[in-house]
């Protein structure tokens, strides 16, 4: 479905062992001799060096990954995980926001609302999808859908995947940061179990305003921020301010799946095919499948009112400080 | 406590109006709440100026005020930011809460320190502002916040993301428990605040020409290459766009919120609840 045409500069290794295979096979059926010994050893080279990158890969790494061009989009997965999907449109307000998608699937034969950033894979589509900064229609939309679920006791599964929200003239005319706060709040009540899953980029406001819920996960090489590495090096003096240290931020952040995992912000990283999730969409996908299917069955279980103190008892943990008048330090290890 | 906001203007009898340029007595513009009286812009003020300005005489006790940052991410430079940070603003961190009587309405009132770290939030403005909120919830009281924030603490990174959903899902409990919460946005009110709990007042109420917007303009300007006609991001802006219900200059401020907090929060509401009570200044 999708070619991992496109190599990172840390998989250039890798590049070159499969340029080498991609060779010998070309001369070996040009020439017809048997080369199958020496690309079998390359490929046993191959998938050794895979582990190696990819179990060691950098903040700054894994924000490429997070950023990959080939990387499975919202819409992607929804294909892939749902037994069917009806996409619905707009916010009722002003317009339809093509950067947040959203609609009604089936889930194992049960109805859950999908909701999620959508990046576009082509210039066309990419200026379409506003590179996945969502406008407050976005927002406003998905709080329309979301009441319909609560409504109807349909869950929520949410997928999270944008650079940052959209912070033109036009957005802020129309209230970007209202509709943030607003979505943050509804979802804070909903009386409907919500799972989030981080699948790409996790960019601050625009990410976290769909992303308050039950459950939230990550995949392995996605990350969760506060602000863009680059944009952090390029506001703080720490980074020398000019912008070229993102690499620098990237780890000072602490934005990698691991990293939010140790810090108590995310309940589950969700491990992906070696070489990342664009190398085997499917398989990704099978495994997001079984973590909201795993997740939604015990969220199930639970009366509303617990799932609702639950949630707003997770949020109100996060936060590291230090309070004298407490009998103890209060940290979240 | 005085507002070392603008570190180029000289401490003394006179004080440079940022905006016109005129040049002002010290002694008048305090009298005139810190407010230019040629061009009527509003300068920052600390929290104990603000807090003075809007409750009945002596009517605040602080709450909290030992809660300190930690550095969760173990961040570079942050702890030399903090410490910088409180002597510039004389308080442990960069949001102080407490129980206030407004015109004779028990409220919680918080305020914002734009001047410890641009009065950005963290896990401690996070929770301090969280506790206000829960407090005027189970206490059934009105919560007033006074805002002023550049947005969330990049030193705390996704620590400070999560204090968005954090203090918005306390606004939402607060409202769920049929309580009144007004916002009063000051200069600057942006990004990761405007973008939580500052958005959520069943009231919205703006100084004059204060920047009140999601990003601010500078920031639009330089990442897009583009110039953005005067006026925007502002409070007056924001009102004209419905985002805000009112623009108060200083001078009204303390009125509006009584007659507000009056008006839609009498005591008498809340008197089976908790009695409030006359409190000591801190």
């Amino acid at each position: 479905m999708i070619s991992p045409s496109r190599w990172l500069p840390f998989e250039k290794p890798l590049q070159d062992i499969e340029e080498q295979i991609q060779a010998l096979e070309a001369y070996a059926a040009a020439h017809g001799i048997d080369r199958s010994e020496k690309i079998a050893e390359l490929r046993v080279m191959h998938a050794d060096l895979s582990h190696q990158i990819f179990s060691n890969l950098s903040a700054w790494d894994k924000t490429m990954m997070a950023r990959h061009p080939n990387r499975p989009y919202t819409l992607d997965y929804i294909k892939l995980i749902f037994d069917d999907f009806i996409e619905l449109h707009g916010d009722r307000r002003f317009g339809d926001d093509p950067a947040i998608v959203a609609g009604v699937g089936r889930l194992n034969g049960e109805t859950v609302l999908v909701i999620g950033h959508q990046k576009g894979r082509d210039v066309k589509e990419r200026q379409f999808r506003n590179f996945g900064s969502a406008r407050p229609e976005g927002y406003r939309k998905a709080m329309r859908l979301m009441e319909l679920a609560e409504r109807r006791h349909i869950p929520v599964i949410a997928f999270i995947d944008t650079p940052a929200a959209e912070a033109r003239l036009e957005a802020e005319e129309r209230g970007i940061s209202e509709a943030i706060a607003a979505c943050m709040a509804l979802m804070s009540r909903l009386r409907t179990p919500i799972v989030v899953s981080v699948i790409g980029e996790g960019g601050s406001g625009g990410a976290i305003g769909i992303a308050v819920g039950d459950h939230i996960s990550m995949l392995e090489h996605s990350v969760y921020s506060v602000i863009p590495p680059e944009g952090c090096a390029a506001i703080l003096d720490t980074f020398g301010r000019d912008g070229t240290r993102g690499h620098e931020a990237a780890c000072a952040l602490k934005i990698t799946a691991a990293d939010n995992l140790r810090m108590g912000i995310i309940d589950e990283v969700i491990p992906e095919p070696l070489g990342g999730a664009h190398r085997n969409a499917a398989e990704t996908a099978v495994l997001l499948k079984d973590t909201f299917t795993r997740v939604l069955a015990g969220l199930h279980k639970l009366p509303t009112d617990v799932l609702l103190a639950n949630r707003y008892a997770k949020f109100r943990a996060l936060g590291q400080y230090i309070d004298p008048s407490a009998p103890k330090k209060k940290a979240k290890k | 406590m005085s507002e070392p906001s603008r570190p180029s203007v000289p401490p003394g009898l006179w004080q440079k109006c940022p905006k016109c340029r005129a040049l002002l007595y010290v002694k008048e513009l305090e009298r005139n709440l810190r407010v230019c009286g040629q061009c009527q812009h509003h300068f920052q003020i600390g929290t104990a100026e603000r807090i003075a300005q809007l409750v009945d005489e002596g009517a605040f006790t602080e709450l909290d005020d030992g809660l300190l940052p930690a550095n969760p991410l173990d961040f570079p430079d942050y702890e030399e930011k903090l410490v910088r940070g409180r002597a510039k603003a004389g308080q442990n961190e960069g949001f102080i809460y407490g129980d206030a009587v407004i015109d004779g309405v028990p409220t919680v009132l918080g305020v914002a320190n734009f001047a410890f770290m641009g009065g950005s939030m963290g896990s401690v403005v996070g929770e301090k502002v969280t506790r206000a909120l829960e407090r005027g919830a189970d206490l059934n009281r009105p919560v007033v916040l006074v805002c002023a924030s550049g947005g969330a603490r990049m030193q705390e990174g996704i620590v400070s993301l999560m204090q968005m959903a954090k203090t918005a899902a306390a606004c939402a409990r607060l409202k769920a428990t049929g309580n009144l919460y007004i916002v009063v946005m000051t200069d600057p009110t942006t990004a990761g605040v405007l973008a939580s709990f500052a958005s959520l007042g069943d009231i919205c109420i703006a100084e004059p020409g204060a920047l009140v917007g999601f990003a601010g303009p500078r920031v639009i300007e330089q990442n897009l290459k583009i110039k953005l006609p005067p006026g925007t991001h502002t409070a007056e802006f924001q009102l004209n766009h419905g985002m805000i219900d009112l623009v108060v200059p200083r001078r009204e401020l303390r009125t509006t919120l009584g007659k507000l907090l009056s008006y839609l929060a009498p005591a008498t509401a809340a008197a089976d609840v908790d009695a409030p009570v006359a409190v000591a200044v801190d």
